[in-house]
């Protein structure tokens, strides 16, 4: 039997989060697959039509519902999880709008979860990191049972547009509960690239010492067109905000050019960043465990090094 | 009386780099150091604050796991937990049987509040809080940064990758701490004592009739794959030329 898949759609204003055309390029690489996006919204028309283009997809379908205007897993779940009845596997993206929901639609459908596909090596054999990446376990999941997994956004190159996928309106019947209710989202609007997707990261750690030497952070990334990240130990310390973190408990991305200002490489950082295409480590000190991943390393104080490389690239 | 409930699972230290076997069988745990997943850390420290702020009567600690874990339990009571209970197995269960056990213990204790970590630092499964939330029918508050109680509910920030985001959820409800929730306490030395009087009841994971046998099969451990070797510049210049030869400034 031919894997049927559902990619549960991530979306936020009306637009659709890069996250989703990443699962569908998980989703392209198993044999035969038919592969529908769930658009759940209380009008998911702008969204469906975006999801419509990402080559590869078959039908969207939009569930439209006043109760979903925001992403409540414990709303979302049980609808998610009517309409997994008609399909093998149930995709979502290793965000946190997809590590909330999909175990929680895992769970009601009786089955468990694989989190963070890196790699499909068939429709029921998967690879996925655990021990923050110090190792890569093949998993083998039972055809018997529906699959409901997570997709390693940093894995793939989100599945490009051309697609013409057909647009249906799905009823779904689930009754929902009314004891999770949204109250707000604060949300740094900071006019910069977004961190997950961003082609290139600057990133600053606990040397930066406060928010306000954070501040030259900011400055290299908006000279390269850059994101901003930062360890944990500068979140920690409050030089940077709580999303801006990288790594293992953090995100985890995939930039073609990574710059680590003042951050040591620990394991749990690293996991963050190991499939970004260059990393550039500026550390004083030489024998920093970020230089044993750098592409390009750079011995000496952020402090004189970032001001004059903010001048050399003019 | 209200109770809360956490979990607490053993794991590999943070601080250890783990080794796949060369083999390719398993990672290398034999003599490696254990500790309380640090997210449960996190977890815990919440409900003691969450009990010393008189929101609660009782807090207690669950671990599913080998003999050993009576180890963290204990660390667990010298923290402040009230009572301890080790579900033993000697075989890793997977989360969606973690959240089937402790809906059993649930069954039992009928906690408010049950309190986990967002993510076990071994498996970085991060599911099983919300598992339990859906089997017990109950509200998820995953990932929190900040828990405040009010009555029968609870308000929550989540970390999300937005930003923050606070939601209201009923009480009873599963609560998932994330790093910036609270700074766990140091275990002091007559707490330790303490603690060795402290209750903590052995159930066998066979006694509780939960399905645990395991849905996937995990064939072959590998090592990451290595990056290869980078350079090293000098100065700032060097710097941008190696930047401009790979085409990125
Ligand atoms: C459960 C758990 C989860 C974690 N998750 C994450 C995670 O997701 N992401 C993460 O990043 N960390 C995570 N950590 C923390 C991690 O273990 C490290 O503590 C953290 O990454 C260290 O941050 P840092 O490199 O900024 O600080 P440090 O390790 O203190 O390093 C600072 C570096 O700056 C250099 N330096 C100092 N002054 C200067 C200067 N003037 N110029 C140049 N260099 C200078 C130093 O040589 C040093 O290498 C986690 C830890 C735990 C326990
Ligand atoms: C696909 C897959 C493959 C696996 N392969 C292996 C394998 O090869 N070898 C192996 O040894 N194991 C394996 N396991 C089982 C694994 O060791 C874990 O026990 C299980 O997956 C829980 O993982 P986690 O901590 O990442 O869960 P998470 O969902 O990340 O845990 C979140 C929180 O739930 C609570 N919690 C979870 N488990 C416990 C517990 N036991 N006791 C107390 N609280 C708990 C804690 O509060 C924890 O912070 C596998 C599991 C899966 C799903």
């Amino acid at each position: 039997m031919a894997a049927k898949i559902l990619i549960v759609a991530e979306h936020a204003g009306g637009k659709l989060n890069p996250s989703t055309a990443k699962c569908v390029a998980c989703a392209s690489t198993i044999e035969g697959a038919q592969i529908d996006i769930a658009v759940f919204a209380a009008d998911g028309a702008a969204v469906a039509a975006e999801a419509a283009k990402i080559q590869g997809v078959k039908t969207v379908l939009t569930i439209d519902n006043a109760a979903n205007a925001e992403p409540l897993a414990a709303v979302l779940a049980p609808q998610v999880a009517a309409v997994a009845a008609n399909y093998t596997h149930v995709f979502g993206p290793s965000t946190t709008f997809g590590k909330d929901l999909m175990p929680r639609v895992a769970a009601l459908l009786g089955v468990g979860q694989l989190s963070d596909i890196m790699a499909a090596e068939g429709a029921y054999k998967f690879r996925r990191p655990v021990y923050a990446g110090n190792a890569i376990i093949t998993v083998e999941a039972p055809q018997d049972k529906k699959l409901v997994a997570t997709v390693r956004t940093a894995s793939f190159q989100a599945a490009p547009q051309g697609g013409s996928a057909a647009v249906e309106a799905a009823n779904v019947s689930a009754s929902l509960p009314s004891h999770t209710r949204f109250v707000e989202r604060s949300a740094a609007t900071t006019g910069r690239p977004d961190l997950q997707t961003a082609p290139r990261v600057v990133s600053g750690g606990r040397a930066l010492g406060s928010s306000d030497n954070f501040k030259i952070i900011f400055s290299l990334a908006d000279k390269l067109g850059a994101a901003v990240g930062a360890s944990r130990a500068a979140v920690d310390a409050g030089y940077a905000a709580n999303d801006l973190q990288v790594g293992q408990t953090g995100k985890i991305i995939a930039p073609e050019l990574y710059v680590a200002v003042g951050i040591s490489g620990a394991i749990q950082h690293l996991t963050g960043i190991k499939d970004a295409r260059t990393i550039v480590a500026i550390n004083k000190d030489a024998e920093a465990p970020i230089f044993e991943v750098a592409d390009i390393g750079l011995v000496g104080d952020l402090f004189t090094v970032l001001p004059e490389l903010e001048k050399a690239l003019g | 009386m209200s109770k809360i409930l956490v979990g607490l699972k053993r794991v590999v230290d943070y601080n250890v780099r783990v080794r796949v076997k060369p083999d390719g069988t398993g990672v290398v745990t034999d003599g490696v150091k254990m500790s309380i997943n640090p997210f449960d850390e996190i977890a815990l420290e919440e409900a003691l604050r969450i009990k010393e702020k008189g929101g609660a009567t009782e807090v207690v600690v669950v671990s599913i796991g080998p003999a050993d874990t009576q180890q963290q339990l204990r660390t667990g009571l010298a923290m402040g937990a009230d009572r301890a209970i080790l579900v033993q197995t000697d075989t890793p269960v997977e989360p969606l049987a973690a959240a089937r056990i402790f809906l059993k213990l649930i069954e039992k204790e009928s906690p408010q509040i049950v309190l986990l970590g967002k993510q076990g630092i071994d498996d970085d499964n991060n599911q099983t809080g919300q598992m339990l939330a859906a089997l017990w029918d109950r509200p998820q508050a995953t990932f929190a940064s900040k828990v405040e109680l009010e009555g029968a509910k609870a308000k929550v920030t989540r970390e999300v990758d937005a930003g923050l985001e606070t939601i209201e959820v009923d009480l009873p409800a599963v609560l998932t701490t994330d790093l910036r929730l609270n700074e766990p306490r140091y275990v002091k030395l007559p707490d330790i004592m303490k603690a060795k009087k402290k209750p903590l009841d052995t159930v066998a994971i066979a006694s509780l009739g939960v399905d645990t046998a395991p849905q996937f099969k995990t064939t072959r451990y590998e090592p990451p794959a290595a990056r290869s070797k980078g350079i090293m510049v000098k100065d700032v210049a060097e710097l941008v030329a190696a930047l401009k030869q790979k085409g990125l400034v």
